[in-house]
């Protein structure tokens, strides 16, 4: 990244750092669960440390924690991580009009970066699907403070949970933050169906090999809502996700 | 609960691969250099696959051990759990919601012994 000291001077980049203030504190507490929840579901604090630094993805960081600790195979692991991301994929329509225009390293780095808070602050301040100068600068200034408050706070947490004794059962509080998330997809008839069936296929169908409960109960949960959808044409539920 | 991980190949195969899915999610449309339409289905598809991947991996959790249904009801996940529903849905405050989650679970865990 050329001219460190240049970016902070640039106001695009110094209003991205300003208006993530705010978000950033919720996220140091997510980050701070997270943490917790990796090194208290058996995670050694080096492990812990490397799935923070290179996954950078909350969620699917939380979602592929049990399948890790029951030694799921690698393709199950990716498959559940690749469904909780999808949402990423459907924002990355929404940054083309933004960035597609931009070389393809750089489009590269924006992408690692994007992360669910970035999306909501640079839509709220950009609305308007078209390029416009300042707006590297101000997605930026928000990753440069996004990032750091949750690695920062992943680490605290991780180095926290080394010391908490594993009966507490504070590895439970990634499943809890997933309940939140789950309660925020739920908005149409659909989705709670869906949500039901997910359920209850991965409760009954937990015997089989290889977490394959995980894969079965995505797919009857996908087709079954959009098997719903196709009877009755509702409202679109969108994922209201917040890593 | 669960048994402990060890640094393996594997498993660093598993986080690098983990960090690649990160990149590729968030880079699906903005890394190709033409721009590709999303066709009806996929769109349709994505609007289940994420809710359906977390409740499938939180479901088991809350209400099996080791494979076989919770043997007793003095379970402090499941009173921990159905707090953190009913304060999300009443509140719908995702940090509330992991306050009050493991208040219960502490309360129950430490104050009763479940």
């Amino acid at each position: 990244m050329e001219g460190a000291s240049a970016r902070w001077r640039d106001p695009a980049f110094r209003r991205g750092v300003q208006d993530m203030v705010g978000p950033a504190m919720g996220i140091a507490a997510w980050g701070l669960v997270t943490g917790v929840a990796m090194v208290k579901s058996g995670m050694s604090v080096s492990i812990a440390l490397a799935t923070s630094l290179l996954v950078f993805a909350g969620s699917a960081q939380l979602a592929t924690l049990p399948l890790l600790a029951g030694g799921a195979p690698l393709w199950v692991v990716w498959a559940t991580a690749a469904c909780v991301n999808l949402r990423f994929v459907i924002l990355g329509t929404q940054w083309r009009p933004y960035f597609g225009h931009l070389p393809r390293a750089r489009r590269l780095r924006l992408a690692y970066f994007a992360a669910d808070l970035n999306f909501v602050l640079f839509m709220k301040r950009y609305p308007r699907p078209e390029p416009a100068p300042g707006q590297e600068a101000y997605f930026w200034g928000g990753a440069a403070l996004n990032y750091p408050a949750w690695q920062l706070s992943s680490v605290a947490g991780i180095l926290l949970g080394d010391r908490v004794p594993t009966e507490w059962g504070l590895g439970f509080a990634g499943v809890l933050v997933l309940i939140g998330l789950i309660g925020s997809m739920l908005n149409t008839r659909s989705t709670w169906v869906a949500a039901a069936v997910a359920a209850v296929t991965a409760v009954l169908s937990y015997g089989l090999p290889y977490k394959l409960n995980i894969v079965l109960a995505i797919a009857a949960a996908v087709l079954v809502g959009v098997a719903m959808d196709h009877r009755t044409p509702a409202g679109a539920a969108t994922a209201d996700d917040r890593t | 609960m669960t048994a402990t991980l060890e640094w393996s190949w594997s498993l660093l195969l598993a986080l690098v691969g983990l960090g690649l899915i990160t990149l590729l999610t968030r880079g699906f449309f903005l890394l190709p250099d033409r721009e590709w339409p999303l066709p009806a289905w996929l769109r349709q598809g994505l609007r289940y696959a994420p809710l359906a991947a977390l409740t499938a991996v939180v479901a088991p959790e809350v209400v099996l051990t080791q494979g076989q249904w919770v043997a007793t009801l003095q379970d402090a996940r499941l009173y921990a759990a159905a707090a953190a529903a009913l304060f999300y849905a009443w509140q719908r405050s995702i940090l509330g919601t992991i306050v009050v989650g493991m208040a219960v679970m502490l309360a129950l865990r430490l104050g009763l012994g479940w």
